[in-house]
């Protein structure tokens, strides 16, 4: 089956030119860069941009590095580059864990993470893993440079504060010690799209991030479960009392791939299991990252 | 568009349309026919080709993201003579109709690049991107498990 829409595509050669292109354009317009969402939505005409710019030839969104503390990932990483980083695998172990569940690897040695939250489907793998690591989104535009908190970037169903105009350079975290994990629920081992996601990170003095994936329109942080974890040791106790909140905190749909009362139910299990195994990593113990906990 | 490609090392330049995929340009245009038209949309791995010696899924490139790329598909490992790879799928009756074959020997080739002792577990994680619905599997991972210790059981 062909790509029915015509569009026409344009490979910017620098930065600047791509915001030029961008700015000067007036109709619809798409930024290309691992493909694998953009080209099947376009053969499945779930969208008709009469522009596609692939950003693949800009230099230096590549660039996967660590700046100090703070971890730089260009828009161009795709999620093999970061299974095999030697500076993700000591430094950030939870963005190699999750990158692991996406899909397959033809797909992973060519989907970037950058796209993967300019997607922003609900059950997209980077979205809990970059909202727990309070990422900080580099976009530039006509207007030059500015930031986004990861935590204003989904703003609905495949809704992003990314302006139309705008290109997303790269993402920085800024690390310190910690203990993540990625739990993935799927219908079958590779290949699938998440049915449910929580992304955790424990740091020292029993301060947590959760967040959770395909449970909401976005992916979605819990502030309050963070509250509730913050400052107390984590026993049975706690975690019985947190587990009790998740059904609150999401809003799970039933389709095709799961029920939301199995999608909220596990959820629990994920929060659950995910909280030991991040408190135990914190501590250098604990399964090592890319075991699968469910 | 004007793309510039090495298929299989051989240098192509051809006149396409920015929605042509490079499944299409390839199959119908340059007339290798190993990859395959599966579910295009990502999920069955038979349109597996190397580029620049990664596998990709050829039905989720535009032919005008290859230009100037290296393209390998199952044809270009197999001029000299086929693999030692797939040598031991034909000992290990690792195929019955074939659609999915070359897509499994592509991806298996880039696990034994980067790999070349792979665990059952590597490999099908591997290949869990490469659906077959002749086998159940099981004789594949036999074959590239087989290769991963040098041809010997």
């Amino acid at each position: 089956m062909v790509i029915a829409n015509e569009f026409d595509y344009r490979r910017p050669a620098t930065l600047a030119e791509a915001t030029e292109i961008l700015t000067n354009h007036t109709g619809s317009v798409r930024i290309l860069a691992g493909g694998t969402d953009l080209v099947a939505w376009l053969r499945d005409d779930a969208i008709a941009p009469d522009l596609v710019v692939d950003i693949k030839n800009v230099p230096g969104l590549n660039d996967l590095r660590l700046d100090g503390n703070d971890l730089h990932i260009g828009a161009l990483v795709t999620f093999t580059d970061l299974i095999e980083s030697d500076v993700v695998n000591e430094h950030a172990p939870l963005l190699a864990e999750m990158s692991e569940t996406v899909a397959s690897q033809g797909i992973r040695n060519r989907a970037t993470m950058v796209g993967n939250i300019c997607s922003a489907v609900p059950s997209c793998d980077a979205g809990p893993v970059l909202l727990a690591y309070d990422t900080t989104v580099h976009v530039t535009g006509p207007d030059g440079d500015r930031t986004i908190d990861i935590n204003e970037w989904f703003v609905g169903l495949r809704q992003t504060a990314r302006t139309d105009d705008e290109v997303v350079t790269h993402l920085t975290i800024a690390l310190r010690s910690h203990g993540g994990v990625y739990v993935k629920l799927m219908r079958y081992g590779g290949e699938d799209l998440a049915q449910a996601a929580v992304g955790i990170i424990a740091y020292p003095d029993h301060e947590y991030r959760v967040a959770f994936g395909a449970v909401a329109p976005t992916p979605i942080r819990s502030a309050r479960i963070e509250e509730a974890l913050r400052g107390k040791p984590l026993d049975d106790a706690l975690v019985a009392e947190v587990v009790a909140m998740v059904r609150d905190e999401i809003t799970p749909i039933t389709d095709m791939r799961a029920s939301a009362e199995y999608r909220t139910h596990m959820t629990e299990v994920m929060l659950k299991r995910g909280l030991v195994a991040a408190t135990e990593r914190l501590a250098g113990a604990g399964p090592a990252y890319g075991t699968r906990l469910i | 568009m004007n793309l510039k490609i090495k298929v299989n090392g051989e240098d192509w330049v051809l006149d396409v349309a920015p929605a042509d995929t490079l499944l299409d340009v390839l199959r119908e245009r340059i007339g290798i026919k190993s990859p395959k038209i599966g579910c295009e949309r990502g999920d069955c791995g038979s349109c597996t080709i190397l580029m620049d010696g990664r596998t990709i899924r050829s039905c989720l490139v535009l032919a005008v993201e290859a230009d100037d790329h290296d393209i390998t598909t199952v044809e270009g490992i197999s001029y000299e003579g086929i693999s030692e790879l797939q040598t031991l799928f034909l000992e290990n009756n690792s195929f019955q109709c074939g659609f999915c074959t070359p897509g499994i020997v592509l991806s298996a080739t880039e696990l034994l690049e980067h790999n070349p002792n792979p665990t059952r577990h590597d490999v099908q994680e591997a290949l869990a991107g490469n659906l077959c619905r002749c086998t159940g599997y099981e004789p594949i991972i036999d074959a590239v498990l087989a290769a991963g210790r040098g041809g010997t059981e």
